[in-house]
């Protein structure tokens, strides 16, 4: 277990919990209004202070932690469900058309700047967390396809996938049963990095007014209620701000500590 | 090298062909139809249908796609509904601002990340080098508009050394120009700075570990000579290429950094135009801007088979 494993897991496991409590227990109401309460610095009745509506800080983070991590969840899931059969796919067939066309369309999505498309996605579609996840998702798409391609093609060389041809197996079944188990480790260290960038997405999207609309509270979008406060309530773009540091930053770590300790190899694939 | 240029030049064709045909897709199913928004709800019929055959827009999709296309290539960019001024115009204005910012944060980014990957490399392993790798971590966790308000917060608040946002145009003079792209640009620089470092680092680590340059330290340089002589020039090739691909990023990131600082560039007129249902003005600038992304991302595939005759060979 390396340091960065433990940090890393550490901070992840906190928000995860922080926002699976915030389901049945916050420390106030996150729609409970309270003026006369508002702008207050953070102090032992409220631990990170109020909002401009009174609202308490804290209890915002924790429900935001949910929205964050449901956009960013479900952006990984479109992203692996289908760009690992594509992957798996494309290193089956490879040198063929499929993979050509496969690959190709990978490098298309790619060279689109993600943020104007999921801007553009956003607004055509109307604002929204839905929307949001599938613009983010779409990007995680070829990530995953090219992912699983490379890895998948130096295991078709080896001699046990080999033995399993010999055996009649078709490719689909090899895919599944012996290249998909051997890419697992890799898979899951590629989908903590996709994850924090999946958070860092939707915040910029709900700070733009395009991710999570009220009264759903998202870290994005208290950014943004901050932004004309910051001169005297400078808490308020702090705690959110940090909300989104340490949970990026221990998923990076969370993944740096996986794939040096799920598999040594892989140090100096990514470095 | 021509081969594979052409073969670049064809795909880079087809990636544009493709993109504009989805950007033109999402606009099309777009809900509202700009006449109808332009006059409002009370608009007379006959009114109606001059302006929507003045905007064209009662010709065929495939019959606007085309004359969309087709004035792209020209430099005619559409009119804007709102604004009833060519969308080229405007485009050429806002990117006297989006243009100089991605380029100042460019800068900043790759004087930063040099240094900072470089004492990394040479001191691997060791204090510096933990402490520089920590940094790039929270580097990279920072979202950079998040970090723009703090910016804010302390040099044009606190200190009042620059101001909070707006741009105050390049016919102040240059410095004053800098000067209000200053607080933006690091804000933008930041995260790329992080990433560059590490790759700076990394690809430096690789190449000291060649046997040119364990040569290079038995023919009798130092440690540092062999690092500046030999390790640099080589550890270049895959740092210049994230070096492009970052300024096709840092073109398309400032629009939200511009979204902080109130700046007038492309990223406020596609947040205004979207607001507006200005979609013509949508539709180009987001054509252009992928299209800026896609033909870097094709020169520094050139640039990069220029240099390394080996990659000319793969596609």
């Amino acid at each position: 277990m390396t340091r960065s494993l433990i940090l890393g897991g550490l901070l992840s496991a906190i928000f995860t919990v922080a926002a699976l409590l915030s389901f049945i227990w916050t420390p106030y109401g996150y729609e409970a209004l309270n003026i006369p309460a508002r702008l207050q610095a953070p102090s032992m009745t409220h631990l990170l202070g109020t909002d401009h509506f009174g609202r308490d800080i804290l209890s915002l983070i924790m429900v935001g932690a949910r929205t964050s991590i449901v956009v960013a969840l479900v952006a990984v899931g479109i992203g692996m469900i289908l760009g690992i059969p594509l992957g798996l796919w494309a290193a089956a067939r490879r040198g063929t058309l499929v993979d050509e066309v496969i690959m190709r369309g990978n490098d298309l999505v790619f060279a689109f700047p993600s943020l104007v498309i999921a801007i553009l996605i956003t607004a055509v579609f109307g604002a929204g967390a839905v929307n949001a996840i599938i613009a983010i998702g779409i990007f995680n798409i070829p990530v995953f396809a090219r992912i699983t391609r490379g890895a998948a093609l130096s295991l078709w060389e080896r001699e046990f996938i080999l033995a399993a041809r010999v055996s009649g197996k078709s490719s689909l079944r090899i895919s599944v049963e012996h290249i998909l188990p051997n890419i697992t480790n890799l898979l899951i260290v590629q989908s903590t990095i996709q994850f924090s960038l999946g958070i860092l997405a939707e915040a910029a999207l709900s700070y733009v007014g395009l991710g999570a609309q009220p009264p759903t509270p998202s870290w994005g979008r208290m950014l943004a209620d901050a932004q004309t406060m910051v001169s005297i309530a400078p808490h308020m773009a702090l705690m959110p701000g940090f909300a989104i540091i340490l949970t990026v930053l221990g998923l990076n770590l969370l993944g740096d500590g996986l794939r040096d300790h799920l598999d040594p190899r892989l140090r100096v694939a990514r470095s | 090298m021509l081969r594979y240029t052409l073969k670049r030049l064809l795909s880079l064709v087809i990636s544009l062909a493709i993109a504009s045909l989805v950007i033109f897709t999402v606009i099309e199913i777009a809900p509202g139809d700009p006449a109808s928004f332009m006059l409002g709800m009370n608009a007379q019929p006959e009114t109606l249908a001059a302006l929507r055959s003045e905007l064209g827009l009662d010709q065929s999709k495939v019959e606007r796609y085309f004359a969309w296309v087709g004035g792209m290539l020209t430099g005619d960019f559409g009119t804007s509904y709102t604004y009833r001024t060519p969308v080229a115009d405007m485009v050429a204005q806002r990117m006297w601002v989006s243009l100089p910012l991605a380029l100042y944060a460019l800068t900043l980014s790759t004087l930063i990340a040099f240094p900072a990957g470089i004492y990394a490399a040479a001191r691997r392993g060791r204090a510096g080098d933990v402490g520089v790798m920590g940094a790039t971590q929270l580097g990279v966790a920072i979202p950079n508009f998040w970090f723009a308000m703090m910016l804010v917060l302390l040099f044009a608040i606190n200190l009042r050394w620059f101001s909070a946002g707006g741009f105050v145009g390049w016919d102040e003079g240059l410095l004053a120009g800098l000067h209000s792209l200053t607080l933006p640009a690091i804000a933008l620089a930041l995260p790329q700075a992080a990433i560059l470092a590490r790759v700076m680092r990394s690809s430096l680590l690789d190449i000291l570990g060649e046997d040119f340059m364990r040569t290079a330290r038995a023919k009798g340089l130092s440690a540092r000579q062999a690092l500046w002589r030999h390790g640099l020039r080589n550890a270049m090739i895959p740092v210049l290429t994230i070096i492009g691909l970052q300024f096709a990023f840092l073109l398309a990131g400032g629009i939200i950094i511009e979204q902080v600082f109130y700046l007038p560039g492309l990223g406020r007129l596609i947040f205004q135009s979207i607001s507006a249902r200005d979609l013509i003005v949508v539709e180009s600038v987001t054509m252009l801007l992928v299209f800026a992304v896609i033909f870097v991302n094709f020169c520094v595939d050139l640039a990069y088979a220029a240099v390394d005759p080996r990659l000319r060979g793969r596609t």
